[in-house]
């Protein structure tokens, strides 16, 4: 799946700085300010979020001077599917053991891309569970159950 | 003397069964993973590091170079079978090793990028060993405004030269430096940016922000582009350059070495600026300019001499100040902390096994390199063939075990996952994330220098002014600050990187 997103590129990046930089200083005025002789925790986070705010500022200023436009192709399908099957596989890993957890992060991650055949998606996720068993848990060491309730 | 007695001490430490046995693991995986398209050193060094956890901090280090330039070799070798650069300072090496590998001298453009490699991998190798213990010695004197200042310096200068726009990069130094701040305050025990998750108090791993960003962040970017590979495989024939070859590409070597370790030293300036520089050169000094783009071999030697140089030198800074001055430095400076080694000048004169069994195994893995690659030029044309859908999800199982595996937690996962879209918008967007890395990695260090200085001050902030070597290092901030702003300047870099 491909989209053409045309978009002011760097007005975008601007306020991505803009926004962070504020939501930094919004969350650290909580913290002790102290002073420039005995800084408290919240002095450089919001030294910081200024200096981003002012990044933003500038840059967003620059992308409506300038009007770059986002380059390139881009697969929305990547961009959900990676994330979300990492988040699985950590709450597979933790839940139901090391071998169903890869077992579905191979499939997951192979369903991404755009070309998916069965059979070879089955082999190569069997190859690669059992390569990571032999290397993480038999030749590391690492201490995690297989299958969880076995 | 005292240096042949140092480098003997460290080929000691190197030449041990166990450290040999992790150079060499190291340089085949970096290799390995290297070669694939779509993977530069930074990635694959990301990637691999978890597995370095669990071995004793040298020979950890050792295998980490090890992958480190085996991942830059690997990289030079898809640049002139595929044309598929891994790195920006490997585009040079697409320039004329693909001309050349199409005209079916692949064997001779990847002997010639060994043979540069190793050359000034020696050469940086002793240049580490004479200017390192001497940088260290005048670092001792260093107080927190001198470490304040110089990571300033360094900082600055890393985003100033990257790649691409200057105060995109200098903004996301920031952002590094502010995600470096999550976590529980050293000095105070405030919880900072940790929304009441008990993992988010120890800090963000690094390997997890690296890993997200450099792998996952890649390879979503990678999925979106079409993928075209034209790979020049049965012409791998004859591997040696012949007379004619060699004598070409002698004097490029050299050259390509020297303005390899000259820009090396130099915080911030990434292989790019010295594999263009050297290649830009070359160029212009030849006899027969017409020659480049057409397959000079020339084009090939010196920037694959100055790249090696460039990626070597960059470990003086790294391990005598504790500065980093690229992003996979900064992975290397990561790796220490993590080992429990405080980075700094201190580390020659407490782990001098460290040291120099790191500089001697630097020497011993372009060897193993020089001597195992080119017999191996087989294996890495096979691997080139295996088509990416079946690449990336190996790529994607071993990040999240290595991820995971830190410190056995999920909540390391689910922020693998934001950094990896975040890793893919930035990507996007332009916004380099290498000088990021380096904020995120210096950032603590730098709060607490400041914090410090300013105490030391009583609150007065001139003291970085007024005490001379801290000046040194801003006025250098300042007019690298200055001259990149002036438009000429500016010109000339949106040329070279381009």
């Amino acid at each position: 799946m491909k989209m053409e997103f045309r978009g002011n590129r760097d007005f975008w990046v601007g306020l991505m700085f803009f926004g962070i930089g504020a939501a930094a200083i919004l969350i650290a005025r909580d913290y002790p300010f102290g002073s420039t002789l005995r800084m408290g925790a919240g002095y450089f986070p919001i030294l910081l979020g200024a200096i981003l705010i002012l990044f933003g500022i500038y840059i967003m200023a620059k992308g409506l001077r300038r009007h770059e436009k986002i380059e390139g192709t881009w697969s929305l399908r990547a961009l959900i599917v990676l994330p979300v099957i990492t988040v699985v596989f950590g709450v597979l890993l933790d839940n139901a053991g090391f071998i169903p957890a890869l077992a579905v992060l191979c499939l997951g991650s192979a369903a991404a891309g755009s070309e998916f055949k069965w059979g070879e998606v089955l082999l190569f996720t069997l190859l690669l569970t059992v390569l990571s068993l032999a290397v993480f848990i038999w030749g590391l060491g690492l201490p995690y159950p297989l299958i969880k309730g076995f | 003397m005292e240096l042949f007695h140092n480098l003997l001490y460290g080929f000691g430490v190197a030449l041990s069964l166990q450290n040999l046995l992790y150079c060499f693991v190291g340089c085949l995986l970096g290799t390995l993973i290297g070669v694939l398209p779509g993977i530069g050193p930074m990635a694959t060094v990301a990637m691999l590091m978890p597995l370095t956890f669990t071995i004793p901090p040298v020979a950890a280090l050792i295998m980490l170079a090890g992958i480190y330039y085996g991942a830059m070799y690997g990289g030079s070798t898809t640049s002139i079978l595929v044309n598929l650069p891994g790195e920006t300072a490997s585009v040079v090496t697409c320039i004329d090793g693909y001309q050349m590998a199409r005209q079916g001298r692949a064997g001779p453009a990847l002997a010639i990028a060994a043979i540069g490699s190793f050359f000034a991998g020696t050469v940086c190798t002793l240049i580490i060993a004479m200017f390192g213990p001497p940088i260290a010695e005048i670092a001792f004197e260093f107080r927190a405004p001198e470490y304040f200042s110089l990571m300033l310096m360094g900082l600055i200068t890393a985003a100033v030269l990257a790649h691409g726009d200057m105060s995109k990069s200098l903004a996301m130094v920031v952002l590094g430096l502010l995600l470096g701040v999550v976590g529980t305050d050293l000095n105070s025990g405030v919880q900072r940016f940790s929304f009441n998750i008990l993992e988010l108090s120890d800090g963000i791993s690094f390997v997890t922000v690296a890993v997200g960003v450099f792998a996952m962040g890649e390879i979503i970017s990678n999925l979106g582009e079409k993928e075209e590979r034209v790979i020049f495989t049965a012409k791998v024939t004859h591997l040696f350059p012949s007379k004619d070859d060699m004598k070409k590409s002698i004097a490029p070597i050299v050259r390509g070495t020297v303005l390899g370790a000259f820009f090396g030293v130099l915080p911030g300036t990434g292989p790019a600026i010295a594999s263009f520089s050297s290649y830009m050169l070359e160029k212009k000094i030849a006899k027969d300019p017409s020659q480049f783009g057409h397959g000079a071999i020339q084009g090939v030697a010196g920037p694959e001499a100055a790249n090696n140089a460039d990626a070597q030198c960059k470990f003086i800074p790294m391990l005598t100040l504790g500065i980093p001055a690229s992003g996979t430095m900064a992975l290397m400076l990561g790796a220490l902390i993590i080992q429990g080694i405080t980075p700094g000048p201190q580390v020659m004169v407490k782990n001098p096994d460290l040291f120099w069994g790191l500089i001697a195994s630097m020497w011993i893995g372009n060897l193993m390199l020089l001597v195992l690659n080119l017999p191996l030029v087989g294996m890495w044309v096979y691997l080139l063939k295996v088509p990416y859908r079946m690449l990336f999800p190996a790529i994607m199982v071993f990040s999240s075990i290595g991820i995971y595996s830190v410190n056995n937690s999920s909540v390391e996962l689910f922020l693998a996952a934001l950094f990896g879209a975040l890793g893919f918008v930035w990507l996007k967007l332009k916004c380099p994330a290498a000088p990021m890395l380096l904020g995120f990695v210096l950032g603590p260090i730098l709060e607490e220098n400041l914090r410090r200085a300013l105490l030391l001050s009583r609150g007065d902030p001139s003291v970085f002014f007024t005490r001379p070597i801290s000046l040194g290092f801003m006025i250098v901030t300042a007019v690298i600050l200055l001259l990149m702003a002036l438009p000429a300047v500016r010109k000339r870099k949106s040329k070279i990187s381009d």
